[in-house]
């Protein structure tokens, strides 16, 4: 199964919509609730990322037997420093993001512990692109 | 215990929601980042908290939590409120501070 979202920079009030979609089809598969959780963890975490940070994304879900990649491609600056950009803690989020909330440095922090596999591309100027692995067993 | 008896025992206002007020609650969980509540809460945790903007209901109904508490008097935002009804997860309000509201859950919990 192949689902796509688009994601628009800066719009707070739509954070969270692919992540609540693709929980609820999870579910609708008998997916083990403590695999759910992680795969919701790290794509709402994914997916704030873009709204943060970039101009607009596209979230890609593949939904295969044994598991679930989620690709999350965007149009934004880029990240400059990777492994710093990785550091619980370090955040490049502006004051009024942080304000609500978001912006503690514990984003790819939080994917990274709860995937299987991830990979991060990225251009600075062009954008990110995140790859995220979670098997279902 | 359930969502309305923690809300009648630290007599809490009811913003949304009161068809959630069944849902039973497992603990609770302070915090003001959001990324920490959706990497450390646990489903049908209550969520003690001073955000107001919807993307706390995202939050807790992605992580199934119980009801969400704002402290010090803060009120939600007509579109977390909105949410609220629709995933049924009730957002309470107390004046108390998150340090006290927490001591007093942690207190009727235990």
């Amino acid at each position: 199964m192949k689902l796509e979202y688009k994601v628009e920079g800066g719009d707070f009030t739509a954070a969270g919509f692919a992540s609540s979609q693709i929980k609820k089809i999870l579910k609708q598969l008998n997916i083990d609730p403590s695999v759910i959780k992680r795969v919701v963890i790290a794509l709402y975490e994914a997916e704030v990322n873009i709204v943060a940070h970039a101009y607009r994304g596209v979230i890609k879900a593949h939904i295969e037997s044994g598991g679930i990649t989620l690709t999350l491609e965007d149009e934004g600056p880029g990240i400059p420093d990777v492994e710093m950009a990785m550091t619980p803690g370090f955040s490049t989020a502006t004051k009024a993001v942080r304000e609500m909330g978001f912006g503690a440095g514990m984003g790819l922090p939080n994917i990274s512990e709860n995937a299987d596999s991830f990979n991060i591309e990225t251009i600075v100027g062009k954008g990110t692109t995140l790859t995220i692995g979670i098997k279902f067993k | 215990m359930k969502v309305k008896d923690v809300a009648e025992k630290l007599g809490l206002k009811v913003f949304s929601a009161p068809q959630g007020l069944e849902r039973e609650v497992s603990g609770g969980y302070t915090s003001d980042l959001l990324s920490d509540v959706m990497g450390h809460s646990q489903e049908g945790q209550i969520w003690i908290t001073l955000q107001t903007h919807k993307n706390i209901m995202a939050v807790a109904s992605l992580r199934d939590l119980a009801a969400i508490i704002l402290v010090k008097g803060f009120e939600p935002d007509a579109d977390t409120m909105e949410l609220s009804e629709q995933e049924g997860i009730p957002v309470l309000g107390t004046r108390m501070q998150a340090f006290e509201l927490s001591g007093s859950l942690y207190e009727i919990l235990k």
